[in-house]
């Protein structure tokens, strides 16, 4: 019993981390499912969405600064894909990944400029950053919720992209680009609404990270976003569920690396963990295998 | 032209510039930030002519850039911090345990061998893996080796996560320039040679190059651990210009912007990359300066939005700017060359113009 009290707080930070990368791998294996593409902004996105936060609640009441600021991440999204990622749609695909490490940079620094480097207080929300109990475990209720609410999210998820028209067209575009844009699927369509449901769930993860945190600056993106990446390889890049028990494992990992005393190598655990999948089981735990045709 | 006066004239080039670098020292003072962005722009322009080697001549889309020069510059760190300085650098771990300091040349390319045999080790997985699978794999292994740099257990040798300092570094502009412009040399003697044929001809067809008998695998970590060598150097080459290091320093936005420098000098272009990595750092450090001034007036009208850090704004959207509207870069896939500018002057003025280039340099 002594071993699970000690233990118990770092499954439960792994856990919740792990739904907060689970939130975030979903848009990057979905839009690398349609597009072949690692969005290196997705995790700025996500910075963004923690500044915007922090932003509105100076001016507005917490209610409306959580749809608001959503609604924002989600146009935030639309916008970066349609002015950066579509003009290069018929480019090598080196191109559109530079785009994509430009966009994060520009990002970054438009966060420097407007925060001036400092890292910057996340507001406290009310009933999700208190203190509960758990088992003895002292903790807050976002490690409780953020479980529970990703799982739901992806349940969502799953009946939009198995059971509606959007969803059949998303499934027909990430098979084939090409054909299924001459069965007459409106392709820009198809990829606009992949990167607002991405966006969307990275507003929703950013909410939960950040009630964790607190501190949001330029570059708190970056890390996450990496992990994630890593997360839905390790699922099977294009899989949905691969995504999220991929960032479950590595999120529960990483944490109990952290209790061991391990703090400086729970970054390298991610990427060890990522090179012995990409050699071992390229298509990750739940891929499609890709055939190279020559 | 013949090759050899070909060669005569790029060697007249490359010494006039230095003379001229030479004279421009005694001239103007050293603190101008004139000389902050050559030196700097020097050391960026040889490790993006080794990501170039890689991304742009082998077709290896790889992105662990940063952590090779990590490498480099902590093994130059390490074996020339002065024996009499080690106990106050190591403060926290009984000045270390190396207890000599070598000559600055050795430690550089000591640092370079360093970072190479990294890329041996790293390329024997990863170089299996194909375009952004081996851009992400890479990436990872140069966050891995940063972390490995901070750990503690290795304090004695890396003095953990604490700045490495009091290393010989350098005063004059020429040594960046010289140390930079032989490696270059040798770098693009190399793509010219039978090995950068065959790294040119697997970047274009892996298939077809496999058939004409080409050695791929071979070939891919051969031209990774080429890379990573002079990625150490220039590691080796930043300590010196910065002073200290330190592991955080070596982020993966490190790489970010020498793709950036690769990209907008042309991929597949040596010499795109050298004007490229001086015009980004001169933007970055020196020709935007005036956007962080927030009491800019033109004409008694005061500019908004100015504050420290919108420098970088308008820097980030001209580099969006030239990756979604000139994707080929300053020189594309081509090279600046005397030649190619006087058969322009030729066509343009007839036969009684001569090179341009050459003659201000005599």
């Amino acid at each position: 019993m002594d071993w699970m009290t000690q233990n118990l707080p770092y499954l439960l930070a792994g856990i919740s981390v792990g739904g907060q990368y689970a939130l975030i791998a979903i848009g990057y294996t979905m839009v690398y499912g349609i597009l072949r593409l690692i969005n290196f902004a997705h995790g700025d996105i996500f910075m963004v969405a923690g500044l915007i936060m922090v932003y509105s609640t100076t001016i507005m009441p917490i209610y409306l600064a959580i749809p608001l600021m959503i609604v924002l991440t989600v146009l935030l999204g639309f916008v970066v894909e349609r002015v950066a990622y579509k003009p290069l749609r018929s480019a090598p695909r080196m191109s559109i990944m530079i785009s994509a490490i430009g966009v994060s940079y520009l990002l970054q620094n438009l966060a420097l400029y407007v925060t001036g480097g400092l890292s910057q207080q996340y507001p406290a929300i009310p009933w999700i950053s208190d203190t509960i109990q758990v088992f003895g475990a002292t903790t807050k209720r976002v490690t409780v919720i953020t479980p529970v609410l990703t799982i739901l999210l992806v349940i969502g998820l799953v009946l939009l992209i198995k059971h509606t028209k959007i969803g059949m067209a998303m499934r027909a575009a990430s098979r084939d680009f090409e054909t299924s844009q001459l069965m007459g699927i409106k392709i820009n369509s198809v990829i606009s609404t992949t990167f607002i449901i991405g966006s969307f769930l990275a507003a929703i993860g950013s909410l939960l990270f950040f009630t964790n945190y607190t501190g949001v600056t330029p570059t708190v993106g970056a890390m996450p976003g990496l992990k994630a990446f890593v997360a839905a390889v390790f699922g099977g890049i294009g899989s949905i569920p691969g995504a999220v028990i991929g960032a479950f494992i590595i999120g529960i990992c990483e944490n109990i690396i952290k209790g061991l005393g391990w703090t400086t190598f729970s970054d390298a655990f991610t990427f060890a963990l990522l090179i012995v999948i990409l050699l071992v089981k390229p298509t990750g735990l739940f891929g499609e295998k890709a055939t190279d045709k020559v | 032209m013949s090759s050899k006066t070909k060669t005569m004239w790029n060697v007249g080039l490359i010494g006039g510039l230095l003379l001229l670098l030479f004279v421009l020292e005694q001239v103007i003072p050293s603190s101008s930030m004139f000389f902050t962005v050559l030196k700097k722009g020097a050391i960026y322009a040889l490790v993006a002519v080794s990501m170039n080697l890689l991304n742009g001549f082998t077709g290896l889309f790889s992105l662990g850039q940063a952590g090779f020069m990590l490498v480099g510059a902590y093994t130059y760190a390490i074996l020339t911090i002065p024996v009499e300085s080690r106990h106050s650098v190591y403060q926290y771990f009984d000045g270390g345990i190396i207890q000599f300091a070598l000559p600055v040349p050795v430690a550089l390319i000591a640092g370079g061998i360093a970072a190479a045999i990294f890329a041996y080790l790293i390329g024997l997985p990863v170089l299996r893996l194909k375009s952004d699978y081996l851009a992400i794999a890479t990436l990872g292994f140069a966050e891995i080796i940063r972390a490995v740099f901070q750990w503690d257990k290795l304090g004695p040798i890396t003095n953990g996560s604490n700045l490495l300092r009091n290393f010989p570094s350098f005063k004059s502009v020429l040594y960046p320039f010289v140390v930079a412009g032989i490696c270059i040399a040798l770098i693009v003697l190399l793509i010219n040679s039978t090995y950068g044929r065959a790294f040119k001809a697997i970047r274009d067809d892996e298939i077809a190059a496999e058939a004409m008998g080409i050695n791929l695998a071979h070939h891919k970590r051969l031209a990774f651990v080429i890379s990573s060598f002079f990625a150490g150097i220039s590691g080796g080459l930043l300590a010196m210009y910065q002073t200290s290091i330190q592991a955080s320093m070596f982020k993966s936005a490190m790489t970010y912007e020498i793709l950036l420098i690769v990209v907008i000098g042309g991929i597949g272009s040596v010499t795109g990359s050298c004007i490229s990595s001086f015009l980004f750092i001169a933007c970055s450090e020196w020709w935007l300066r005036f956007l962080d001034n927030e009491n800019l007036y033109i004409g008694g009208f005061h500019v908004p939005l100015l504050r420290p850090g919108f420098r970088k704004v308008v820097f980030a959207v001209i580099i969006m700017l030239m990756v979604l509207f000139y994707r080929r870069g300053i020189m594309g896939d081509k090279e600046f060359s005397l030649e190619a500018i006087r058969n322009f002057f030729r066509r343009k003025f007839g036969k009684g113009k001569e090179a341009k280039g050459g003659a201000s340099h005599e």
